[in-house]
């Protein structure tokens, strides 16, 4: 027997080299870009310095991928693209083409194989989410079917631009990790504290570590039936699912107290308005897989409402901002509950410490 | 080895309507029986359904990785087992992603992309996406004996594991220089450069947890850097905005006064834009935010400055543990386009981490951090002035001790001229 063969290192490569995946206008006019326009809702044009010219076509896609998707996707940009493709952040492709007159045929060809073409300008973009019980190892619901069923409910949305400004939403399978700041955020919102495995705590679970991870210091050590585990003081626990992550049996996830939420308002652009924190609108939502329709009708209500109400340029965080909570629920019909405030450190903040209050009494609009 | 077909009849649920379906996806991969995978990705089937019944995930964590590096592939491991202990769908019973790096700004060539599917044929669950919100391409669905020869494969395509636990994770950058004319600096140059400074950092989680780099190129911030990034690296400029007064005529002259009052002078936050008699646009730049609303409506007759450089903001997160937190300011303002500024980025970037490194609790995060120790002290700890910049108002309760006022106001003087000399220029 010879000696085993010596494995194989890793080649601390790093990110591979850009431009040798870069579509060659982009790559020729690369830095010296002059304007843009969108000649119709998921085709950008934009001009370079040079006078060349570039129109992209963005498609929808479903982000989780299987192969045969991803090759239909590169026969048609073979076809029609010259073979480049870009991702945005939301999972959508990205065709770009030197002649508006390719623009057709590749638009076709997109909406032929099921990817639909929009995403730019003031539509409802694709929805940016986590895992879920595809892959998550804690998830309270799957992502991708939430967003599956949501994007065919506004697909339409999508595929024109008819918001009075972009519209970005998120999903968050459970309540604190990988989801994003959001337009409107559909996200996990447990309502019972964990039912811990006693049995399992001894085996699997560092204690020290599910003590520090919970955030209102709800955990202790405790014995029982003679063995460690950990105890729950359930008057301050607020079932946020933190000590799940590190401690398996602290079940956090229940069929029917796993609640979803509604926040609106997040906003990541520096546009008019400094970034702001989504905002809890509706809560107690139940996790109704494999449809969800019941967030599908929050979401449209107020979707709905902002179109509606909103000025153009106006995100839903801004929107609100000018015409005030207080009409915010009262154009929704949505609830407002004590469970809007906040009490967490710096929630003083969220009141309103002024007399500036607009009272539903005070005339007509404008 | 042959897996049978699941009943799935709330997942087929979801092979309906407009939206491209994952579920459909899954089930192609599931019937194709001359591929490997075909009997995983029926047990994964399998397994997703069972979820959809009872409202529950199935998966477990556990060590899966390659030889050399400490982290970049989840392991996923089934935990839906019968009393015997043995899986219900045991060919989907290690299930584990790989993290792989795609090239910023996620440009591909349909070559390039082909052979990706074709690695990940032979050695996975032909599910691929595209892309994870951390920035990778994620390979899902490899068994525990093929994760090392997959990539083994991908790396000599020229392809690296991404970062997860606590190290420093992918990065992302938006398209920027590549295709838009907003972009203030080469995004593709910070990104590469800076990630593949710090690959120690990525493929051996050694940070007290995670450390995320994200770059975009103008305040729009297309790769949601403020909030999603420890260290959010953006660009700006600090000269005028350009405007060229025939295209702004035009705007005027095609949508009317009425609207560009509405959409652009009254909207700018900090009132900075005026619309004059003769439809043409001033503003007050010392005032202007570069906050690109006005920009943005008028792409044609407005355009960022010339003396473009970036502002650098730390701390952001998502809620674990004490709640959501923005990044803020820490550099109001640096170039980034010679080879020296693009070393000074790293350099401060190394001074974070390393400071990080040695300061932050296990799990805490760098905004945790700086909230706990306070913004002042992490400041003087990596070497940066104090700026206004960095505040939206100055404190406002007296609860400080100032004793070291007078040594304070002398370094700001030191740094900007005492203050008559500053009103002689
Ligand atoms: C067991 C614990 C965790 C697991 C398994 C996990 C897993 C993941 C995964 C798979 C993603 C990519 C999601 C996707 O795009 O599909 C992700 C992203 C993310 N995770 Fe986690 N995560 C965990 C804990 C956390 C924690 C504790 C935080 C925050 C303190 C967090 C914050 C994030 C954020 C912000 C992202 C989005 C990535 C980005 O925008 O940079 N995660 N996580
Ligand atoms: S949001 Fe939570 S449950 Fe969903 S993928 Fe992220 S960590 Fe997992
Ligand atoms: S659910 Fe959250 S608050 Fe409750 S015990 Fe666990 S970590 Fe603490
Ligand atoms: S962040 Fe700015 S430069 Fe980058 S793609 Fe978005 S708008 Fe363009
Ligand atoms: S960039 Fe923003 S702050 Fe500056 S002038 Fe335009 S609208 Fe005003």
């Amino acid at each position: 027997m010879s000696t085993p063969a010596k494995p194989r290192m890793p080649v601390e490569s790093g990110v591979p080299d850009a431009f040798q995946f870069m579509h060659p206008l982009l790559k020729k006019n690369y830095g010296q870009w002059r304007w843009h326009d969108r000649p119709r809702p998921g085709v950008l044009h934009h001009v370079a310095r040079s006078g060349d010219q570039v129109w992209t076509v963005r498609a929808g896609t479903q982000r989780q991928m299987d192969v045969f998707s991803v090759r239909t996707l590169c026969d048609i940009a073979d076809r029609h693209a010259d073979g480049y493709v870009r991702f945005t952040i939301r999972s959508n492709i990205e065709f770009m083409v030197a002649e508006q007159a390719k623009v057709p045929a590749l638009i076709a060809a997109l909406e032929a194989a099921g990817f639909p073409v929009g995403g730019t300008g003031n539509s409802v973009r694709m929805i940016s989410h986590t895992q879920g019980w595809l892959h998550c190892d804690i998830p309270g619901t799957d992502a991708s079917g939430v967003v599956k069923a949501l994007m065919d409910e506004l697909h339409e949305e999508f595929i024109h631009e008819r918001m009075p400004n972009r519209v970005g939403i998120t999903t968050s399978c459970c309540e604190i990790n990988c989801g994003g700041q959001g337009d409107i955020a559909v996200n996990i919102q447990h309502t019972k504290p964990p039912k811990i495995n006693h049995d399992l705590v001894a085996n699997v679970c560092e204690r020290p570590a599910v003590v520090a991870r919970c955030p209102v210091a709800a955990i202790r050590p405790a014995v029982v039936n003679g063995k460690p585990t950990l105890e729950v003081d359930e008057r301050k626990c607020i079932c946020c699912g933190a000590c799940y992550a590190p401690c398996p049996p602290m079940q956090i996830n229940d069929p029917e107290y796993t609640k979803i939420a509604i926040w609106v308002g997040g906003k990541h652009s520096n546009a008019r308005s400094r970034p702001t924190f989504h905002k809890l609108v509706v809560a107690g939502l139940p996790n109704n897989p494999p449809r969800w329709p019941e967030v599908a009708d929050a979401v449209k209500k107020i979707l709905r409402t902002y179109q509606g109400d909103a000025r153009d340029w106006e995100r839903i965080g801004e929107w609100i901002e000018r015409i005030g909570w207080p009409r915010f629920f009262e154009l929704t019909g949505l609830p407002f509950t004590s469970y809007h405030f906040d009490n967490w450190r710096g929630g003083r903040a969220s009141l309103n410490a002024s007399t500036h209050i607009r009272h539903s009494a005070g005339g007509g609009r404008p | 080895m042959s897996a049978k077909t699941p009943q799935t009849p709330l997942l087929d649920q979801l092979e309906k309507g407009p939206w491209p379906s994952f579920v459909a996806g899954l089930k192609r991969l599931a019937a194709a029986q001359d591929k490997p995978y075909a009997g995983m990705m029926k047990h994964l089937l399998g397994q997703l359904e069972r979820s959809y019944e009872t409202k529950r995930g199935y998966w477990k964590g556990g060590t899966v990785g390659v030889i050399g590096y400490g982290g970049g592939v989840i392991p996923r491991f089934t935990e839906l087992r019968g009393k015997d202990g043995k899986p219900e769908f045991p060919e989907a019973a290690e299930f584990h992603t790989l993290r792989i790096m795609p090239a910023p700004g996620m440009h591909y060539t349909t070559d390039a992309l082909r052979r990706l599917c074709d690695v990940w044929e032979k050695h996975g669950s032909g599910l691929i996406t595209l892309h994870g919100q951390s920035g990778d391409i994620m390979f899902q669905g490899c068994s525990s004996r093929n994760v090392q020869p997959c990539f083994d494969e991908l790396n000599e395509m020229g392809y690296d594991l991404g970062g997860a636990g606590p190290a420093v994770r992918t990065s992302m950058s938006c398209v920027g220089h590549a295709r838009c004319e907003h972009s203030c600096y080469d995004e593709i140059r910070a990104h590469t450069q800076i990630i593949n400074a710090f690959v120690d950092d990525i493929h051996r989680p050694a940070l007290p947890y995670k450390f995320k780099f994200k770059f975009s190129g103008c305040p729009n911030d297309c790769m949601n850097a403020i909030q999603r990034a420890d260290m959010a690296v953006i660009g700006t400029w600090r000269d005028d905005i350009e405007i060229d007064q025939r295209e702004v005529r035009q705007f005027v002259a095609l949508r009317g006064r009425q609207a560009v009052i509405d959409n652009v002078v009254t909207r700018c936050p900090t009132r900075s834009v005026s619309l004059e008699e003769d439809d043409s646009l001033t503003i007050d730049n010392r005032n202007c935010v570069r906050c690109m609303h006005c920009i943005n409506v008028m792409t044609k007759a407005l355009s960022p400055g010339k003396d473009r450089g970036v502002t650098i903001l730390l701390g952001g997160k998502r809620t674990l543990k004490i709640g959501d937190l923005f990044g803020t300011v820490i550099v109001p303002f640096m170039k980034l386009e010679t080879d020296a500024d693009f070393a000074r980025l790293h350099e401060l970037a190394q001074n974070i981490i390393g400071f990080f490194a040695e300061n932050a609790l296990e799990h805490e995060r760098t905004g945790e951090m700086i909230e706990r120790i306070g913004f002042a002290n992490f400041l003087e700890a990596v070497g940066l002035d104090p700026d206004p910049s960095m505040l939206l108002h100055p404190r406002t309760n007296p609860y400080v001790r100032t004793d070291g006022w007078d040594e304070e106001a002398r370094k700001w003087n030191a740094r900007h001229g005492a203050p008559s000399a500053q009103e002689d220029r």
